[in-house]
């Protein structure tokens, strides 16, 4: 056991040094979700707020948007890693990992845990940009916590999910689109941007039924105290804890596929 | 002696095309043993198979005393492998790689650090252990390659066409740091195209052509295997030569150099009958060497192909 955690952390010291060294990937992960926070806040904001809440009294599109950027950040740091994931496997250094008696897990772990950290980082410039530009939210210590807390399982699910996916693909391009669903439909096709009401029936439907519509409810309800439906922060905890499991032994099964277990 | 590594029947196919046709292989310890083969013959996938990286379809196989298919983290415990593509971290230092796999073998961090500088020494990689591995030679690659594989002391290393693509020089190093490991009591079972890095390197040599082994044995074994050895008279006195070319008529001529080439296996026995007839006849003869064939020609005699492709550098040790 104490092997497994040694290990893990071996491969974690190994992705943070790739991430460090080649940054373009965690760079691109860091980015992205400042400029939407941004753009969508500063540029976009007062039109979806007329849009949305009429003259402005009582609804602040910001406080509306932030929890959707960060669930937004989660889910578009889950291209580089199925990326890495996807060159990992293309080059002879995992060929090696495979032929030495190590925690089998623990290649595909580092991987998670190294975007988890990164994934961090990423949430905290976001909120950091947020409160720059007038989100306030009104959360105790307690909220934040589990708002983080959430957050964290959501990544880790997310991440397996997508490292699943980036090694049934051949090459690093095909494993950033393969992540595109997770990575841009999802977010989209949800009340990240927009109130459910506002859109056209069909999607809509989608975005009730999507797993990260109940995750940015409990997420604005924990950060603003927003009302919400009583079941949205266990479904949401649901779909995280199946979304990980699913991705877990589906990203086990393709590392170990034609080998000897 | 005991085996190291123990095969009987391995059979793997990809779909319908089938790679390894029921191969027998014992690799005994302390020993390095040549498979060789053209390309596509079927020698990568049997590392891979041996070395835990795939699944055989059937077959026995045990490696370093573990069975494969029942204990492969055993087997994983005993072996090292540095495969026909370089499975060095290029975004890590030369050092960081070597760390990492100490740390991977749980050495501890002083002694893992003690043994990544050593190996950089062993490997002359002591300047280029601080730069990034994607910057190496392809050389230089290789060998960071081998030290890594080196780090866990492993008992059976593979090493799967270790100097495909390198320049002579190189070649030669790579070729004295396997006879150095042997030597430290490991076993090395290499897979080459090159014939005479098989017969430099390998006690024991296994012909694969097609999935299936042709022939196996020691160099001088396989070469016995074809005709066309000849022992080789030089004489200093005319009259000698021309006596000589009475009692021996089946021998070639070469009246300038006063040669005679004498049809002969190389085997004791027909050595000692063609060295009586030479007695009987008091030749005074200058020099003689026996010629037997080389791997080309075996290599030839078993596949029914004209050869394999020629190493980039031709060594001749006649």
């Amino acid at each position: 056991m104490s092997y497994a955690l040694q290990d893990t952390a071996t491969m974690l010291r190994r992705n943070l040094r790739h991430a460090q060294r080649y940054p373009g990937l965690s760079l691109g992960a860091l980015g992205m979700p400042v400029i939407m926070i941004l753009l969508f806040g500063l540029v976009f904001g007062d039109t979806f707020s007329a849009g949305l809440g009429g003259s402005g009294a009582g609804f602040d599109y910001i406080d509306f948007l932030t929890p959707g950027i960060l669930l937004m950040s989660i889910a578009s740091g889950t291209m580089s890693p199925a990326v890495a994931v996807c060159m990992d496997m293309t080059e002879g250094i995992v060929a090696r990992f495979r032929t030495m008696a190590i925690f089998r897990p623990a290649v595909l772990t580092g991987h998670v845990l190294g975007n988890v950290l990164v994934t961090i980082v990423s949430l905290a410039l976001v909120v950091g940009f947020a409160v720059l530009i007038g989100f306030r939210p009104n959360a105790s210590l307690g909220d934040w916590l589990l708002a983080a807390g959430l957050m964290i399982a959501l990544t880790v699910a997310l991440t397996w999910f997508a490292i699943a996916l980036g090694l049934t693909s051949k090459t690093p391009e095909a494993a950033s689109n393969v992540v595109l669903p997770i990575s841009l439909l999802l977010p989209f096709l949800s009340n990240t941007f927009i109130p459910l009401e506002s859109m056209p029936s069909g999607i809509r439907w989608f975005a009730e039924y999507q797993p990260f519509t109940p995750t940015i409810n409990t997420l604005r309800h924990l950060l603003l105290g927003t009302p919400m439906d009583s079941g949205d922060g266990w479904l949401a905890l649901a779909w995280c804890a199946a979304i990980a499991v699913v991705g877990y032994f589906w990203a086990q099964k393709n590392y170990n596929k034609g080998t000897v277990a | 002696m005991s085996s190291a590594i123990d095969v009987r029947g391995l059979r793997k196919s990809y779909g319908d095309k089938l790679v390894l046709d029921g191969i027998d292989l014992n690799v005994a310890e302390g020993t390095i043993f040549g498979l060789l083969g053209p390309n596509g013959a079927g020698k990568t996938t049997a590392v891979q198979i041996l070395s835990t990286l795939t699944a055989a379809d059937a077959g026995e196989i045990r490696v370093a005393g573990f069975d494969l298919h029942q204990n492969p983290e055993g087997v994983r415990s005993a072996i090292g492998v540095t495969g026909q593509f370089s499975a060095v971290d290029g975004l890590l230092t030369g050092r960081e790689n070597l760390i990492m796999m100490a740390d991977l073998h749980h050495l501890g961090r002083r002694e893992g650090r003690l043994r990544a500088d050593e190996l950089l020494e062993r490997f002359d990689l002591v300047e280029a252990g601080a730069k990034l591995a994607s910057t190496y030679s392809g050389g230089m690659k290789r060998r960071l390659d081998l030290a890594m594989t080196l780090v866990g002391d492993p008992r059976i290393i593979f090493l799967d066409e270790p100097t495909t693509g390198l320049d002579p020089r190189s070649r030669h190093s790579m070729w004295q740091l396997i006879r150095e490991l042997v030597a430290g009591g490991v076993t090395v079972l290499l897979t080459t195209q090159y014939l005479d890095e098989a017969d430099e390197l390998a006690d024991q040599i296994a012909v694969l052509d097609h999935g299936r082994l042709v022939a196996q044995g020691t160099a001088e074994q396989l070469k016995r295997l074809v005709p066309g050895g000849h022992v080789r008279l030089r004489f200093t006195a005319p009259d000698d030569f021309a006596l000589a070319s009475q009692v021996l008529p089946a021998a070639a001529r070469d009246e300038e150099a006063l040669v005679l080439q004498v049809p002969n296996d190389g085997s004791v026995h027909s050595l000692r009958a063609l060295l009586g007839r030479i007695d009987d006849a008091s030749l005074e003869v200058d020099e003689l060497t026996v010629h037997t064939p080389d791997l080309d020609d075996v290599f030839f005699a078993v596949t029914g192909q004209p050869t394999v492709e020629t190493s980039p550098e031709k060594v001749t040790t006649k």
